[in-house]
């Protein structure tokens, strides 16, 4: 309802285009420390994360990623956030990406991210926005397991 | 009950702007466009002559029925069997006893499944199905296998979505038990040879059971032309009320299976030691049945016999050539589901742009489509696609609409190109 009033040119800014046209950190990671896969059955996003982490640091991360362009910039730029910095700062990242969505103020730093809180004005895409960030926290959870969005589609 | 106000479409040239008049939500701005609806295989919208009926059977004759011998009681009751015929007449069913109402096209297969398949189906036996199935025609044969310990066959397709008949053949034979498949695929358009399909099943006495969830909007149904066992469909596809649906089955099958579901309605004597069952079609309609759904169904119907299906289905054709031509004119769209027996479903992929992100710009234009798996995602692991878009076409459909897509996807691919 509320996606009526807002141009579409608003949720593809330039930013996000290129993000979702190129992204950054593309392809799997030789010896990942981490990984996890995220999948969107509904509208069939998916994607895979490996992360090398080396004293609590992101070394390196890489993305495969197969989905639309919010989701596919969404993963795109939090690789770029991310990488270098500390696990607990990535944790840090995750919650503020998720008030950013919530329409909350985020209490950590997102840089280009912010650029993607237009989503807020599309609820059926804000899980295609998380979907990385969701695979992110599973992947420093240790988790193996895939994570979902969704439990069904009809 | 009537109030059917397209009184001029009894002539020969379809009027699609009239019958645009009979649905009100045509009328309704989306984003500030005019609403182009074309998702109708998902749902379709409602006839002012089935709201109007639901809203007189609430506001006139609301009851219980089979019970009481008040006067609305006999009145709901009335209209409810009254709405039997309707249905009976609408599939050509041979009688009333073959025609039950369910929630919709999964809850009769789920039925069929249940009560026919667990009685039926060994160790050994065979299901068979195809891989353009909804996931609806395909996970209850999956459960009712589990539990009895048959297996699941599923028959191929080809590139262009349509199933091959060689195949078809060599998977038919002796530990065929039931082959189930859809008359017309929800993702793809593909209209099945069913006739054929059913003569082959029957050849080695398997029982047939067809998803009919996308052929009654769009064609003539006739059961005893098919000489089906099983048929199945949902009413909100059909321009009816959610939550109700037709199953038809062959007598002398309906007779011998055991009850699905227990509870009222469905017995004729009840006491701690013995239970005698209530005769068809009752046995299979436990507990207040779908009273104001089968009333609105039922005008559904007969406002489709009215316009006429054969009239829907020459016009949804004409109409679907148009979109189909238009479609293929736009740079690096691929549609998916090129049969050359097809209805009125254009599904495709581009590649500029995810689906997903197709459907939120065509939503803001007041595009209404589906994006996404269609509930048949082993054909889009065989496509090798993630998702598509699908256009899903209904009789109040017209070049405006498709020309509407059109201009939405041309936006789609300045934004993304
Ligand atoms: C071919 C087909 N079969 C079955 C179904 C399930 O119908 P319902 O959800 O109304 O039970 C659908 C609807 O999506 C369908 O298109």
């Amino acid at each position: 309802m509320c996606a009526g009033t807002i141009e579409p040119r608003h949720l593809y800014r330039d930013l996000i285009l290129d993000h979702g046209r190129r992204p950054r950190n593309l392809g799997r990671l030789q010896r990942p420390s981490h990984r996890a896969e995220g999948d969107n059955p509904v509208c069939g996003d998916r994607l895979t994360l490996f992360l090398r982490l080396e004293d609590e640091v992101i070394r390196e991360i890489g993305l495969e990623v197969r989905a639309c362009a919010i989701c596919t910039a969404s993963a795109s730029m939090m690789s770029e956030l991310v990488k270098g910095g500390a696990k607990t700062e990535a944790l840090e990242c995750a919650s503020a990406f998720k008030a950013l969505m919530a329409g909350q103020e985020p209490a950590t730093h997102l840089g280009d991210l912010l650029s993607l809180s237009a989503v807020r004005q599309f609820p059926s895409r804000i899980k295609c926005a998380e979907l990385a960030w969701h695979a992110l926290e599973a992947a420093l959870a240790g988790s193996k397991s895939m994570v979902t969005t969704e439990e069904v589609g009809s | 009950m009537t109030g059917i106000t397209s009184e001029n479409l009894k002539g020969t040239t379809y009027d699609v702007a009239r019958i645009r008049e009979d649905f009100p939500i045509l009328r309704r701005e989306v984003n500030g466009h005019p609403l182009v609806y074309l998702d109708n295989a998902a749902s379709a919208q409602k006839p002012q002559v089935v709201i109007d009926t639901l809203d007189e059977y609430y506001r006139e004759h609301n009851a219980n029925v089979h019970r009481g011998l008040h006067t609305l009681s006999e009145e709901a009751t009335t209209a409810y069997e009254e709405g039997r015929e309707v249905s009976r007449r609408f599939i050509n069913a041979g009688s009333l006893e073959e025609v039950i109402f369910v929630r919709g096209t999964t809850e009769g297969i789920n039925l069929v499944a249940q009560s026919y398949g667990r009685t039926h189906l060994q160790r050994g036996d065979e299901v068979l199905i195809t891989y353009m199935e909804h996931h609806s025609n395909i996970v209850p044969w999956q459960i009712v296998c589990e539990q009895t310990g048959a297996t699941l066959k599923v028959c191929p397709i080809d590139e262009h979505g349509q199933l091959v008949w060689e195949s078809f053949e060599a998977l038919v034979g002796a530990r065929t038990k039931i082959v189930a498949f859809a008359h017309i695929s929800n993702a793809l358009g593909t209209i099945n040879p069913v006739r054929r399909m059913v003569e082959k099943a029957h050849e080695v006495g398997a029982v047939t059971v067809i998803d009919g969830a996308q052929a009654a909007p769009h064609l003539r149904i006739d059961v005893q032309a098919l000489d089906c066992d099983f048929y199945t469909f949902s009413g909100h596809k059909m321009f009816a009320p959610t939550g109700v649906g037709v199953l038809y089955g062959k007598k002398h099958l309906l007779e011998a299976m055991p009850p699905w579901q227990g509870g009222g309605d469905m017995i004729k004597t009840v006491s701690f030691e013995r239970t005698v069952y209530n005769a068809l079609p009752y046995k299979f309609e436990a507990g207040t049945p779908i009273i104001a759904g089968v009333i609105g169904m039922a005008a559904a119907m007969r406002y489709l016999e009215e316009v006429g299906l054969d009239r829907i289905a020459a016009y949804e054709a004409e109409l679907l050539e148009y979109g189909t031509r238009r479609l293929q004119e736009i740079p690096g769209l691929r549609l998916i589901g090129t049969a050359s027996q097809k209805a009125g479903v254009l599904s495709f992929v581009m590649d500029v742009a995810h689906p997903h992100d197709i459907g939120t710009i065509l939503s803001h234009e007041g595009v209404a489509v589906r994006t996404g798996h269609h509930c048949a995602q082993p054909l889009m692991d065989f496509f090798q696609v993630p998702a598509t878009v699908r256009a899903s076409l209904a009789l109040y459909n017209d070049r405006d609409d498709l020309d509407a897509l059109v201009r939405g996807l041309e936006k789609v691919r300045r934004l993304f190109a």
